[in-house]
């Protein structure tokens, strides 16, 4: 009896180890391991034996069903793992084809640079101040010390619409607006971005229509000094720590003193390149004390606090920091242009 | 202003510096400097030679055969090319071994088989400015005046050991349009002293009483503040010496003749215009300062007849204009070859005069440069008897006694009270009373103090009329001490919070939102083409394109009153360089106004303008392109509404100009006010595409003013829901044209708060409907806050809904 289990397993194990599928598999469990399987069979036939034998055939037959069972399992696990990875195989794509981008649009250089600027001053305790792209000749030149006739006239041509109302030439009549409005509060901390207008041909470095950023602060005391370094932390901010700048004396009529501020040169770091003119520096502010004439129009006692102005073309502080080489590009919106402006 | 260093040193000391260290001193100190020009450009060798024989080239039709003396051990022979070269004339003569600008060197030549030992120059060939010199002399060699030595060095002959600045003056630093005031700046960089000219005590004077000889009388007094002319007798008009002639070169004003270049000399010197007239060519030997008569007319001296006007300011004699008043002289008495006695005008106008004027006449000089940014009055006198003591010197005249002049406005003193601690206080210096005493020294400013040196009174000079407050002498306190020298400080008041306003938020939020869905930002010009608008007028009714006065060009005349046409602009740029797919946004003012012409300021309205076309969805290799649709871009309104919490918009069917009249809604927007239209959404009309060039294109137009009103950064939380939903779906057959969005309204309202949500999930036309109908499938889900929904309740609901499908619209419930 038990060589006959002994060779039971033998053939059963040979038949488990050449079974290539599942199928095969279960019937070989059917095989040996069902009710009219061989074992079920040995096992019944029992009984015919010497009940001194019993044990031993018994336990030998039990151990032959397990150690098939064993094996079928063992076997299944396997087959298990050879169709799963079949399955795998046959999934595999080539993942080196190119994905569907998730579309982003990129933002206009020139309001990527205008949130960069808010940015800084906002981080500054500043508001953003806004008006009108069409101007009276009030706001535009007389609130800011620049009567009609006056010389100062001669540098901004204007697109005039009537003898009174004109296109802005700057963002300072915001300055004006402001302070009317504020009816003498302090302090006044603003910055005002906008779009300006003159009367120049479209060409690489001339736009008839361009963008500026205006700041004012006015308070109790504001001093020079405060000017030049309020002006240092906005530089440092946008063209980083180790900017420099430096304050050359100009003349604007709604400013006494005036400057004119540059900083270090971007491209070069002050070592002086084509860019600067080998000067080290690149012009990119002009700003001064409010004059007090201008304060007075606009309802502050100049006795009483002093503030000071400034401001910048965005174009140009965009060109600086982008290497942008022609103005009309902002204008022009070619995407190729604009898409490169789509990074953080 | 060109200032020649050599020229200036006379005046003062540059203290070692030369032109480029000089010119960085000045732009740091307030006048910039544009450029530094060295006069010598390069010669080397060139001597005064004397044409002893001029006689023709025996090979050569063109060329002359010269014999020069160079005061060298012998006489040189040069082939000369040059048809103004005669014996006898002085010339400048680069020798064998001689450099020339550009690097030419000079070398011994045989010239079409004659030898020529050097070459007789031109002025280009010297490197001279030749457009300053008259005409024969551009074109031949430069003829030398008679008197200038022989085998002297051009260099020292031209002064070409020179360096010109040229300042890029402010309009507030008129008194740098000088020399003078040019070294009086120099001075108070430098903190040495000022030499000026002594007119006064050097002139003689004759003893005729020159008031016998001519009158002066001021007729506006307003427009002539001062008049001063002197009678200069015996005049021989020639040319200037050789260095008043190079000085007016470096300066870039032409010499004429002994007499003009002394009047200019004179004005680059003391910033004062001068004029000379021929005294006997003045009618009644009077000068009378008056507004032009109706119908008057002078021929200036650049021979152009000029209509006068009676506003302009005129010098006339007893009969007719004689010169426009600061801009130019008059033709008729202008100093000839034949004048023998001039009259010398010495003025100070009113600089808005002189401007109107010169403007109206379109006719600018030195003069009127000058005076349009006032003229200082203290040097009307000066300047007078420098040129008369000039004119003495070098034209022979005799000058008569005394000063013939009319003061209509004695020049005003200016004195300033400042202290050293408002200084400080405007600076944030920590300047001393002794510091600041010297800065006013150097500028050469009278002062007085007390002896604490905290407050002072200062006398402004004249010559500065820039300076009216106390801020413009904190100015001059600043720049001196150098702006460099001013602390850095953050303002020390109280604190403030930097923020953005609402509108400025809900702007940023829209446009971020747009660039993460994928579309680009575009900027475009506000001043835009008529004929562009006139095809897409925006939304807005009964407004004009308002235009310029003066525009520049048409495409560049009219203010925007859609942002659509400048998006187009920039769809069609792209697509003739082969970009297909575009999505673009802008957002900016449009200009609105109700007047044909404006008396007041327009309403500027703060728009977003949305462009699209091509692919929603471009090709990939995995499948092909989705080509944008009506629907695309009214998902990008819906979402963008989601996002800014506005809930309450409605889509209604319109036909407004430039839009496809099929393809378009109006998007109402439910304000306080009620409701109303804030957008358009659609195609654009086809044959607005086909006139522009485009395919088909698709645009959102939005005001924002109402959309910053109605959106809302307030998140309103609720629970999540703790029992199931049911969902059910209907399909149900409509008339055609009957609107879903209508249907979907109806579903709500019947559908009542069991409704939670409401969505179509199929529309479908074809024969199993019937002819003209449509089939649309919702797929609706209900749900209770409080507990389980039964069966039975759903079902009521989806009754109620049908039932009020089929009152609204005669729908027809679809059997599925
Ligand atoms: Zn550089």
């Amino acid at each position: 009896m038990i060589e006959k289990l002994q060779s039971l397993k033998e053939e059963a194990l040979a038949e488990v180890q050449a079974a290539n599928d599942i199928k095969a598999l279960n019937d070989v469990r059917v095989k040996y391991l069902g009710k009219k399987g061989p074992i079920t069979e040995v096992l019944r036939g029992m009984g015919s034996l010497p009940p001194e034998e019993r044990p031993a055939v018994g336990q030998a037959a039990n151990e032959v069903r397990a150690q098939i069972a064993g094996a079928i399992e063992e076997k299944q696990r396997e087959l298990n793992r050879r169709e799963r990875e079949r399955q795998l195989a046959e999934e595999t794509i080539d993942v080196t084809l190119p994905g569907r981008i998730a579309a982003r649009g990129a933002m206009h250089p020139l309001n990527k640079t205008i949130e960069e600027i808010e940015t800084i001053f906002i981080g500054m305790g500043f508001t953003i101040a806004e008006g009108p792209e069409v101007e009276t000749d009030y706001y535009n030149f007389e609130a800011l010390n620049i009567p009609k006739n006056h010389p100062a006239r001669d540098m901004q041509d204007s697109f005039y619409i009537t003898d009174d109302i004109l296109m802005r030439t700057h963002t300072s009549p915001v300055q004006a607006r402001t302070m009317e409005k504020r009816k003498g509060q302090l302090p006044v901390k603003v910055i005002c971005p906008g779009k300006v207008y003159r009367r120049d041909d479209d060409d690489a470095t001339h736009s008839h229509m361009f963008t500026q950023i205006e700041g004012l602060v006015i308070d109790r005391g504001i001093r020079m000094s405060d000017l030049k370094g309020t002006l240092l932390q906005f530089v440092r901010g946008m063209f980083g720590e180790q900017t420099q700048i430096r304050l050359r004396p100009s003349f604007f009529p709604f400013t006494e003193p005036s400057a004119e501020v540059d900083v270090t040169c971007v491209i070069c770091n002050g070592g002086g390149c084509r860019v600067c003119k080998h000067t080290g520096w690149l012009e990119i502010l002009g700003s001064g004390m409010v004059h007090p004439r201008v304060l007075e129009m606009s309802g502050y006692d100049p006795n009483e606090c002093t503030g000071f102005a400034f401001g910048m073309g965005v174009e140009r502080v965009a060109m600086l920091k982008y290497g942008i080489e022609d103005i009309r590009h902002f204008y022009t919106n070619d995407l190729r242009f604009v898409r490169q402006f789509l990074h953080l | 202003m060109k200032v020649s260093c050599r020229w200036l040193k006379e005046y003062v000391d540059l203290g070692g510096m030369n032109g480029q260290e000089l010119a960085e001193k000045l732009t740091l100190s307030g006048i910039e400097v544009d450029a530094v020009e060295k006069r010598n450009q390069g010669v080397d060798g060139v001597v005064v030679g004397k044409v002893l024989e001029c006689v023709q080239h025996p090979n050569a039709d063109r060329l002359r055969l010269c014999q020069v003396d160079v005061a060298g051990p012998e006489t040189l022979q040069i082939v000369c090319g040059a048809s103004n070269v005669a014996a006898g004339q002085k010339v400048p003569v680069a020798l064998v071994g001689a450099t020339l600008p550009g690097n030419v060197k000079i070398k011994k030549a045989k010239l079409r088989g004659v030898e020529s030992n050097g070459m007789i120059c031109s002025a280009k060939e010297l490197g001279l400015n030749d457009r300053l010199l008259p005409k024969e002399l551009q074109e031949g060699i430069l003829v030398l005046p008679e008197d200038t030595p022989l085998g002297a060095s051009i260099i020292d002959v031209l002064d070409l050991d020179d360096e010109v600045l040229e300042l890029d003056l402010t309009p507030n630093r008129s008194d740098c349009l000088s020399m003078i005031g040019t070294a009086y700046e120099v001075a108070a960089i430098t903190g040495t002293a000022v030499r000026l000219p002594e007119p006064e005590a050097e002139l003689e004077e004759t003893d005729e009483e020159a008031a016998s000889l001519a009158s002066v009388r001021i007729e506006d007094r307003e427009l002539c503040r001062h008049y001063a002319a002197r009678i200069v007798k015996n005049v021989k008009v020639g040319p200037s010496p050789q260095w008043m002639q190079n000085r007016l070169i470096a300066a870039g004003i032409r010499p004429i003749n002994n007499i003009v270049d002394i009047t200019n000399y004179v004005m680059l010197e003391y910033g004062q215009p001068m004029h000379a007239f021929d005294y006997d060519k003045l009618a009644g030997h009077s000068i009378i300062v008056r507004k032009a008569r109706a119908g008057e007319t002078i021929v200036t001296l650049d021979d152009v007849e000029r209509k006068l006007d009676e506003e302009m300011l005129v010098i006339a004699d007893a009969e007719k204009p004689v010169a426009v008043a600061g801009v130019m002289g008059g033709a008729l008495t202008q100093v000839t070859d034949e004048t023998k006695t001039v009259l010398l005008e010495s003025a100070n106008f009113s600089g808005i005069s002189v401007r109107l004027t010169s403007k109206k006449l379109g006719l600018r000089s030195e003069s009127s440069l000058r005076f349009e940014k006032e003229a200082d009055p203290g040097a009307v006198i000066p300047a007078l008897n420098r040129a008369a003591k000039l004119l003495s010197d070098y034209a022979g005249g005799t000058v008569a006694k005394g000063i013939i002049e009319d003061v209509a406005v004695e020049p005003e003193r200016k004195q300033i009270r400042i202290s050293v601690n408002r200084i400080n206080a405007y600076l944030g210096t920590s300047l001393t009373g002794e510091q600041v005493a010297q800065i006013f020294e150097r500028l050469q400013f009278a002062y007085t103090t007390g002896t604490d040196k905290n407050e002072f009174v200062v006398d402004v000079p004249t010559r500065r009329g820039d300076i009216a407050r106390d801020v413009d002498l904190i100015e001059e306190v600043a720049r001196l001490y150098g702006y460099d020298s001013i602390p850095t400080t953050l303002p020390a008041g109280e604190t403030t919070a930097g923020h953005l306003n609402k509108n400025q938020k809900v702007r940023r939020a829209i446009r971020h939102w747009l660039l993460g869905r994928g579309i680009h930002e575009a900027m475009t010009y506000s001043l835009v083409d008529p004929r562009h608008l006139a095809l897409f007028p925006g939304m807005y009714e009964g407004v004009h394109p308002i235009r310029l006065a003066m525009p520049m060009s048409e495409e560049h005349s009219v203010l925007r009153t859609s942002l659509v046409p400048g998006l187009i602009d920039v769809a069609l740029y792209n697509r003739n360089r082969n970009e297909e797919n575009i999505a673009i946004f802008e957002i900016g003012h449009v200009f609105l106004s109700q007047q044909e012409k404006l008396d007041t300021l327009p309403q500027e309205k703060m728009m977003l303008a949305l462009l699209w076309s091509g692919a929603a969805h471009p090709a990939h290799w995995s499948g092909k392109e989705k080509p944008v649709d009506f629907y695309d871009v009214k998902g990008i309104a819906e979402a963008l509404f989601h996002y800014l919490g506005i809930t309450e918009v409605t889509y209604r069917p319109a036909q407004p100009q430039g839009f496809h009249p099929g393809r378009t809604a109006e998007i109402v927007l439910q304000t306080e006010d009620g409701p109303y239209v804030a957008g358009r959404v659609g195609q654009l009309h086809p044959e607005l595409q086909q006139e522009r060039d485009l395919g088909e294109t698709y645009v959102l137009e939005l005001e924002l003013e109402p959309i910053y009103e109605l959106a809302t950064f307030h998140i309103d939380y609720e629970a999540l829901p703790r029992f199931p939903a049911v969902t059910r779906d209907i399909a149900v057959v409509v008339p055609g044209p009957t609107p879903v969005g209508d249907m979907m309204k109806e579903i709500v309202r019947a559908g009542g708060d069991l409704l939670e949500s409401v969505d179509v999930f199929d529309v479908y036309t074809g024969e199993n409907v019937g002819a003209g109908n449509k089939s649309v499938a919702f797929s609706l889900v209900y749900r209770h806050k409080e507990r389980t929904l039964t069966d039975e309740e759903v079902a009521e609901r989806q009754d109620a809904i049908v039932a009020a499908l089929e009152r609204s619209f005669g729908a027809e419930l679809r059997k599925a």
